[in-house]
């Protein structure tokens, strides 16, 4: 052991300086369920309180759902607790194969892939699948899974202002003399909770010979008439080359992720992809609740169409509160206060007020766009709603915020 | 202001900043620290330097450092004009 003064100091320097920057971040112990009520211990060792969560990817609510919890029971006793392998050795069951197939069912692709998680598959697909050859062209605003993934690989990195097509275009254009050239997107938006503009994206693929990546993690299970994702949405199920996405939002909220398209990407990925190689998959438990939620939300879309009715609802109650919110259609409503500081101190108010929603500000989202972010669930009722603006209109009230435009919030801040 | 530090700011602006973004670009502005210019579009600002300049900025001198302001992406422009100038 060889942990000296030196290096502890030298660590604890480094925190300090988290902290003075106003970037430290807490964890709040939660003494239940996930679910739209819950109990929170914050800070840590105070009286546990019981709040409405107005910020978690549990967009169908299925996180605790009981039909979901009997079948991850069911699957336990069945295949076990865990898998003690990775997939290769002998670490893949019947019911990996049967989950990857479901998969490919309901997003409408050729093959699926399992992966610990969806930021796993976002870091193993573009080492596996693209070289010096290849350019990467991303959305200046996808996820840092995304960023950390094209890190790893050799191809060229370009991006595209956000949902710029103009911009997308010129830099396809620049990059055709490139082997292959792959457009990288998230469906929906996880900060601005907007969506990609998937079917000009892929018209311009088509016409600059480009692949198209897709994450659609904030969309799998609830955006598009029958929750296939945005790719229903926008029209272009089937023209999507690669999706990734996630088990651990919208279904069943676990962990989890894959990588969904074309055979032969699929393939590159279970030969290439370091994360699939070299890490267990998803634990047997999982993948029986994973299958489960796909049987319940293809039996019927009435989850989603309750949580696009919710994530209305909230909408219109924030703008007749006078909010500043980002306009939209997703279950992403973020509440726009632009100051840091504000909104650290709007969350804590809310808190008190029996409200649970964070307040993001720099680096995850850009200096000067500091908010709270809202996220609508299925599980939520009318009457969890109409608490939670009540809440929010008293402490928006108390910080003076209500009414104002970006202008107004700016200048009371300070900025 | 000279030629290229004009066409440098210029394309940062036009680059970088989306519509409606008011933040002025001096030529002391944090790009990179600043958040204006991440890591990634880096590469399309080296590409562009290149490509506008005939230069070769190896990828070892393309540092965050180096590219953080335009008035040092000017110096590292003609650091690099230089060198191949002497080795012509």
């Amino acid at each position: 052991m060889a942990f000296i003064d030196a290096f502890r100091n030298r660590y604890q320097a480094e925190i300090d300086g988290i902290k003075a920057a106003g970037l430290f971040k807490e964890e709040r112990y939660i003494h239940s369920p996930q679910r739209s009520e819950i109990e929170v211990e914050f800070p840590i060792g105070s009286k546990i309180k019981k709040c409405i969560n107005i910020c978690a990817n549990n967009y169908l609510g299925l996180s605790s759902h009981p039909e979901v919890i009997a079948a991850a029971h069911a699957g336990l006793d069945s295949r076990g607790y865990g898998m003690s392998s990775v997939r290769f050795i002998c670490g893949t069951q019947d019911i990996h194969r049967e989950l990857e197939n479901r998969l490919t069912e309901f997003l409408g692709t050729e093959d699926t892939l399992l992966f610990p998680s969806c930021m796993d598959a976002n870091g193993g697909f573009f080492e596996a699948c693209l070289n010096e050859q290849d350019v990467m062209i991303a959305d200046r605003l996808v996820h840092a899974s995304i960023v950390d993934g094209m890190r790893l690989c050799k191809a060229m990195q370009d991006t595209f202002k956000h949902s710029d097509m103009g911009h997308l275009e010129e830099k396809l254009q620049e990059h055709m003399d490139k082997r292959s050239r792959m457009i990288i997107t998230d469906g929906v938006f996880s900060m601005d909770g907007d969506m990609a503009k998937l079917d000009e994206i892929v018209e311009l693929a088509e016409k600059y010979d480009a692949m198209v990546f897709l994450d659609d993690s904030h969309a799998s299970g609830f955006i598009g008439r029958t929750g296939r994702g945005t790719h229903e949405h926008c029209g272009v199920l089937g023209k999507i080359d690669v999706i990734t996405t996630t088990l651990g939002k919208a279904l069943g909220g676990a962990s989890g992720g894959c990588v969904s398209g074309r055979r032969e990407l699929v393939e590159m990925c279970r030969q290439r992809a370091r994360p699939f190689l070299f890490s267990n998959s998803v634990a047997p438990v999982i993948v029986a609740g994973a299958l489960k939620v796909l049987e319940l939300i293809t039996a019927t879309t009435e989850r989603r169409d309750k949580l696009e009715w919710n994530a209305k609802y909230w909408r219109g109650l924030l703008k007749d509160a006078g909010f500043d919110i980002k306009e939209g259609e997703s279950p992403i409503v973020p509440v726009m206060l632009y100051d840091a500081k504000l909104a650290q101190d709007f969350a804590r108010d809310l808190f008190a007020e029996g409200v649970y929603a964070i307040g993001f500000f720099f680096p995850v989202v850009p200096k000067g766009q500091a908010r709270i972010r809202t996220q609508l669930s299925a599980a939520h009722e009318k009457h969890h709603l109409d608490f939670a603006i009540e809440a929010f209109k008293r402490v928006g009230e108390k910080h003076g915020v209500l009414g104002l435009g970006k202008k107004e919030l700016l200048a009371r801040a300070g900025a | 202001m000279d030629e290229i530090t004009k066409l440098v700011r210029d394309y940062v602006i036009r680059e970088y900043l989306e519509e409606g973004d008011e933040r002025e670009i001096t030529e002391t502005t944090p790009l990179i620290s600043g958040g204006i210019v991440d890591s990634f579009s880096m590469v399309s600002l080296k590409r562009f330097l290149e490509k506008k300049c005939n230069i070769q900025i190896p990828d070892a001198s393309a540092t965050p450092d180096a590219f953080d302001t335009v008035q040092k992406i000017v110096a590292l422009v003609h650091k690099f004009q230089k060198a191949q100038t002497v080795a012509v």
